[in-house]
């Protein structure tokens, strides 16, 4: 069953039902345990590391997590609550209790209306997964002007990059102010050539995940864009 | 089955069959991965003359609401035959027969899908016969199974699936038209190969209990063939973009956000 060498194994893509381990270590995400061996449960790249075995999965729904950051749009407006739509299977209403407003009974459109775009963070979630959101903390707030990206939530990671390393590139190279949604949204403001290179940058994350030395190929792109530019 | 009469010889003097197979021999099988765009999870399957699309979404809100399950995601499968597959006009629209696929294929699927990771959503499943030669459902079950793990569905395994069945009184696999038209017998068998389950199993014609078992056999040894033609349009699929860098453990770059 085994493909690929087994020594390089953090390179390995790996299928549904495919054995990753006998045991001894514990099953992370993208993976499953039965009769003490675990299983890839989704189609990814397969990830060994000390404690544990997980995939890296190339595609996938995004589902909340307490403390993501994510990026909504407002859907719909009622008289107490906003329904947020958060690109994940659920809707998530967000309370006027949860905004930094002091919004009066059925004056919640006088704040945000449907189309409106929000940072928000998810402050958790039930078994049912009925989902709370809120925008009371610092940085949270409604979004104007600007753009909206929509990658595969499994991508997220890329686009941010280790320590932020690579959105940090991203923002210092373009001057745009950039949100990254762990939802898969991303909003960019900043002017259209801009805009425009830094969308461009991303697709390319987007479109080679996986590649190697990314962080530089996205660098090159950069510079080879101001370049002409210029 | 065995209603209809014909003066074809189904296996002729060497105990091959119309298309040149032997009795257990399957159809060429060919699948492709991710080949719609709009869809989260796709896959095309071509088998023998069978031409199969699938496509899935979600898991995604669940409608209408009545139908939502509180603990489990719906695995919701719908099977259509386009009005052109089939030489005779189709007549387009949910039948019989569709309903009941559709009704199976959910069900095979239901086994091997995490349906506990999201509950309240529902997953829907797309099959769209292009080209029916017999054997679609299997065609179909086994395309859906690839295109939900192209949709990043967690599962326990993929489904594969053949058939086997009587023709002329010898047991054979993977049954053809005319051999499904004028045969005597006809299995689908759905097979989860790493748990050894059966998630799909019909019957139509009669079999004595040692046709069925030699049948049975057939069927789910063919299953473990077309699972690694399966893996391997996954792997395909993802293999091109030369995968070839440590991949970042995911729990060290979630939280970084502004």
């Amino acid at each position: 069953m085994a493909t690929g060498d087994s020594k390089d194994n953090a390179r390995e893509i790996v299928v549904p039902g495919e054995l990753l381990a006998i045991s001894g270590k514990r099953a992370g995400p993208g993976t499953y345990s039965e009769g003490g061996k675990i299983f890839a449960s989704q189609l990814g790249i397969k990830s060994v590391r000390p404690d544990m075995i997980s995939v890296v999965p190339f595609s996938g729904q995004y589902m909340p997590l307490r403390g993501d950051l994510v990026v909504g749009k407002i859907v719909d407006v009622g008289a107490s609550n906003w329904l947020v739509d958060i690109n994940s299977p659920y809707p998530a209403p967000l309370h006027v209790n949860e905004v930094p407003w002091r919004v009066e009974f059925g004056e919640t459109r006088k704040f945000m209306s449907v189309g409106d775009v929000v940072l928000l963070k998810i402050v958790g979630s039930d078994e049912q997964k009925r989902i709370q959101i809120t925008m009371q903390d610092h940085g949270l707030r409604k979004l104007t002007g600007g753009m909206v990206l929509e990658i595969s939530p499994s991508k997220v990671p890329r686009v941010i990059g280790k320590n932020g390393s690579m959105i940090q590139m991203l923002k210092n190279m373009t001057g745009c102010r950039i949100y990254v949604g762990q939802n898969g949204r991303i909003w960019i403001d900043g002017d259209l050539d801009n805009i425009v290179k830094a969308v461009q940058a991303i697709r390319m994350i987007e479109e080679e995940a996986h590649a190697h030395g990314l962080t530089e190929k996205v660098k090159q792109l950069l510079e080879q864009s101001s370049a002409q530019g210029a | 089955m065995g209603g209809m009469t014909t003066d074809l010889k189904l296996i002729d003097e060497k105990g091959l069959r119309l298309d040149g197979r032997r009795p257990d021999e399957m159809r060429p099988l060919k699948i492709e991965a991710g080949v719609l765009k709009r869809a989260d999870g796709s896959a095309y399957a071509e088998w023998g003359l069978n031409k199969v699309m699938a496509a899935v979404y979600g898991p995604r809100e669940c409608h209408p609401r009545h139908m939502q399950n509180p603990e489990r995601a719906l695995v919701q499968c719908h099977y259509n035959m386009a009005s052109f597959s089939v030489e005779d006009r189709k007549r387009p629209g949910p039948d019989r027969r569709s309903h009941e696929i559709s009704k199976i294929i959910s069900e095979a699927l239901s086994h091997v899908v995490f349906t506990e990771y999201f509950p309240r959503t529902s997953i829907d499943v797309y099959i769209e016969v292009l080209q029916a030669n017999a054997g679609t459902r299997c065609a179909g079950l086994t395309a859906a199974s690839v295109a939900l793990a192209d949709a990043g569905v967690p599962m326990r395994d993929l489904v594969a699936s053949c058939a086997a069945g009587k023709v002329a009184d010898t047991v054979v696999l993977d049954l053809g038209k005319e051999e499904d038209n004028f045969g005597q017998a006809d299995i689908p068998v759905g097979f989860v190969p790493r748990t050894n389950e059966i998630v799909l199993l019909q019957m139509d014609g009669d079999l004595t209990p040692d046709e069925f078992n030699k049948g049975l056999h057939m069927a789910v040894n063919a299953c473990k063939n077309v699972y690694e033609i399966q893996r391997d349009a996954l792997k395909r699929r993802y293999s091109a973009r030369a995968v070839d860098e440590e991949v970042p453990a995911p729990a060290e770059e979630r939280q970084e956000v502004a």
